[in-house]
């Protein structure tokens, strides 16, 4: 009898897991530990050292410059939805920045009362925790106003795409480098509008002040939390950052890997063929603006309570620009990479450039003012990064392979151009 | 390009209501302009007058520079962003010639000559930065993602930014220079023409004439319009794409070079960061006048410098003028995106 058992199928291995728990886990974990050491180094163990060293360490990195490169960071990942992840060109983004702070204004401040003389009486507090004697005007709650400057800017970030979606990139650069002018122009000029000037949306280049302070909540309940944390509280105002800058992460990572963020990726990498999948191109692409925007309401926000204040030079064409380099440096589309290279640069541009200069100057007993050398730093590190490294930092994989790898001449040779000239020979055929 | 598969379909598509209901709405909006735009004339027909003339002599300026955007654009595609500030050093070159080395400060006929000669000097310095740009940067990303020669652009834009921020430059406070015209100029009735504006349409229609003829007339120019269509079919045809490449940012820098000195002897002032908001300005006046077109920068040109002037006069005042160019440029690409003298199957530069 020959029945010999069929030889049992040979075992195969499941194929390990492609991530390991250090690239999964790496990154987050990482932000975690700094984050922690950061709050408790500055609020704990540098109060304790000595003068010299806490003056020292202060010239280098100042709570306050960590705070701004933290919110800085928060922007660049609203951008990098927009340019990394659905690549489309925005050189207005500062607008939504604007937009997000004059929520602020508006909603966290006394400011309300100057808008009309028909509100000069107005008193409205939804959970608000204003300013000692500031408690005129209008003040809602930090975390609910997060959340109306998100809508607000999601809105608005509708209704810039809305009409220039359809076109091709470059000209969408230019639209929404429009709106990022048009918008600091009005909040400048805002403080004579509407019929008979009797409209004083944004109060000029004055500003607004007196912004309100954030609550904590149910955390002061812990020993040592303020219950509101005021201006000076600069680390428990880094922590509420860091806590944003994590949920933009989270939020980003998320929306990555589902069926928006695949539609994103599939439009940014070729928009014809996404469209012949099923993709519904304005739809996507108004979402990635609303999304973006939304980061941008958040991070306005933030600003505002930063600062204590919302003033409306700060809006300028050389912020969307710097948001830019920060996204493209990192390493677009990839998060951990806009998020390193946006608190690189937001450092070096507040107190970096300064100390680094100092240092060369004292080494070599030169005298040179590097920070009037901004211009020349700045676009020099773009121009050699786009021709030698046009990834960025840290790419992320798929980035790195549509940026590096396609020789389009190649590719137009076979018979397709890539780049939205499709709409054009399409018309030129009807023309015939 | 798969051209024989689209163009059988010879059926003009029907136009759907959206369409004609966008187009009304254009042509609305434009009614409500002239309309408005006649009511001033008529009201005050002289203040109405001095408005268009300053107006012109701003458009012709940004009908110089939106000339260099246009030819650039129409050939590699690329929005050359460090154009307008490559048009600020060329008013600071030709401040330091004129101001510096030659003292111009009144017309005669020494300054006539020093100015000139600023004009060629300011022109070919311009050419070669431009061409050393592309040479230098633009050329090894000619078949990268758009997105990178954009940002190369932006990079070297803030480069020129610092240069003309040195001291010896303009420093980093704007700088008054004399000019040769001051602000003499003639009178026609009660309406004042300076002599800065006749003397910048004067230069300004030859070159454009010179542009169109270039491009239109001779071996260079078909080569232009030949590499604009398809830089490996111009290849194959034997036409050095390099060359006609960089020969158009040499023409388009040299444009910038003379829009710098017309615009030092007609404003006097010069600023580092002035290239930003005129690069935008004359880039909207190319978009306006249908980019790629060089009949349609001018036109573009002269009807922004015209719009913002009767703003600055008439309507909201000055502080709002980029909210009225930028919101033209935005009503533009929803409306009629191609622009005014652009038509989707134009022939490109």
């Amino acid at each position: 009898m020959s029945t010999t058992t069929p030889a049992a199928p040979p075992v195969v291995k499941p194929p390990a897991p492609k991530t390991s728990f250090a690239s999964r886990f790496g990154w987050p974990l990482g932000f975690l530990i700094l984050a922690i050491v950061v709050f408790s180094f500055n609020q704990w163990i540098l109060p304790e050292t000595n003068g010299d060293f806490r003056t020292g360490y202060n010239n280098w990195l100042p709570m306050t410059a960590v705070n701004e490169a933290v919110i800085w960071a928060i922007f660049a990942l609203g951008l990098n939805i927009v340019v990394g992840y659905s690549g489309l060109l925005d050189l207005g983004y500062v607008a939504f920045w604007g937009i997000g702070g004059y929520v602020a204004g508006w909603l966290m401040a006394p400011f309300a009362n100057q808008v009309t003389p028909a509100w000069a009486n107005l008193s409205v507090n939804i959970f608000g925790h204003p300013l000692p004697g500031q408690d005129r005007g209008i003040h809602i709650n930090f975390w609910l106003v997060l959340i109306i400057a998100a809508l607000v800017c999601a809105l608005a970030g509708v209704i810039i795409g809305a009409p220039t979606l359809r076109l091709k990139s470059d000209y969408l650069a230019l639209v929404t480098l429009g709106f990022g002018e048009i918008l600091p122009e009005v909040f400048r000029n805002g403080e004579h509008v509407g019929p008979d000037g009797k409209w004083n949306i944004t109060n000029g280049t004055k500003g607004i002040t007196g912004i309100d302070q954030i609550p904590t909540g149910p955390f002061q309940l812990i020993p040592g939390v303020p219950a509101t944390i005021g201006t000076f509280d600069l680390t428990f105002k880094f922590i509420v950052f860091a806590f944003l800058l994590a949920v933009a992460m989270f939020v980003s990572l998320r929306i990555r890997e589902g069926r928006l963020g695949r539609a994103w990726l599939a439009i940014r990498e070729d928009e014809l063929a996404a469209s012949m999948m099923g993709v519904p191109l304005m739809r996507i692409k108004l979402s990635a603006y609303a999304v973006g925007a939304a980061f941008g309401g958040i991070g306005g926000v933030c600003y505002a309570t930063h600062v204590g204040g919302v003033l409306a030079d700060r809006f300028n064409f050389s912020v969307s620009i710097t948001l830019l380099a920060m996204v493209v440096l990192g390493g677009m589309g990839n998060v951990w990479g806009v998020t390193v290279g946006a608190l690189v640069l937001a450092w070096i541009n507040s107190t970096g450039l300064a100390q680094l200069g100092n240092v060369w100057n004292d080494a070599t007993g030169s005298n040179v003012n590097f920070a009037s050398h901004n211009f020349l730093i700045f676009g020099a590190v773009l121009v050699l990064f786009m021709l030698f490294r046009r990834e960025g930092l840290i790419p992320e994989t798929r980035t790195k392979q549509v940026l590096q790898e396609p020789e389009r001449g190649e590719i137009e040779s076979l018979g397709a151009e890539m780049e939205g000239t499709a709409e054009n020979t399409a018309a030129e055929g009807t023309k015939k | 390009m798969t051209q024989t598969a689209i163009a059988a379909s010879e059926v003009k598509p029907r136009r759907l209501p959206r369409e004609t209901a966008v187009s009304a709405l254009g042509l609305l909006l434009v009614a409500a302009v002239v309309v408005w735009v006649l009511y001033e004339a008529i009201k005050s027909p002289q203040e109405f007058a001095s408005l268009i003339v300053a107006g012109a002599g701003n458009g012709a300026l940004y009908a110089l520079i939106a000339l260099g955007y246009t030819m650039v654009y129409g050939i590699i595609e690329l929005i050359n962003f460090s154009h307008g500030d490559l048009f600020m050093l060329a008013t600071v070159l030709s401040g330091i010639i004129c101001v510096s080395l030659f003292n111009v400060d009144s017309f005669g006929f020494g300054a006539v000559g020093a100015v000139a000669l600023a004009l060629l000097i300011s022109m070919a310095a311009a050419a070669l930065v431009n061409v050393a740009a592309e040479r230098v940067a633009y050329r090894r990303l000619r078949r990268a993602p758009k997105l990178a020669p954009l940002i190369t652009a932006v990079g070297l834009s803030f480069m020129y930014q610092w240069f003309g921020q040195r001291q010896f430059m303009t420093g980093s406070a704007p700088k008054q220079w004399s000019t040769m015209f001051g602000d003499d100029g003639f009178n026609i009735g009660d309406v004042r023409v300076p002599y800065t504006t006749v003397t910048v349409i004067a230069i300004t229609i030859p070159l454009l004439l010179l542009m169109v003829y270039i491009v239109q007339r001779t071996r260079a120019g078909k080569a232009m319009r030949a590499v604009a269509q398809d830089q490996d079919a111009a290849r194959l045809m034997g036409i050095d794409v390099d060359r006609t490449i960089t020969f158009v940012f040499a023409l388009g820098g040299g444009l910038a070079g003379a829009a710098g000195l017309l615009y030092l002897q007609s404003v006097g002032t010069s600023n580092y960061n002035l290239g930003f908001r005129l690069g935008l300005i004359a880039f909207t006046a190319a978009v306006l006048g249908g980019i790629g077109n060089l009949q349609g920068a001018v036109l573009g040109g002269f009807l922004l410098g015209i719009l913002s002037s009767l703003n600055d006069g008439m309507l909201l005042g000055q502080q709002w003028s980029m909210t009225v160019v930028f919101t033209v440029l935005i009503l533009l690409m929803v409306f009629k995106p191609e622009g005014i003298l652009g038509s989707p199957t134009t022939e490109k530069v």
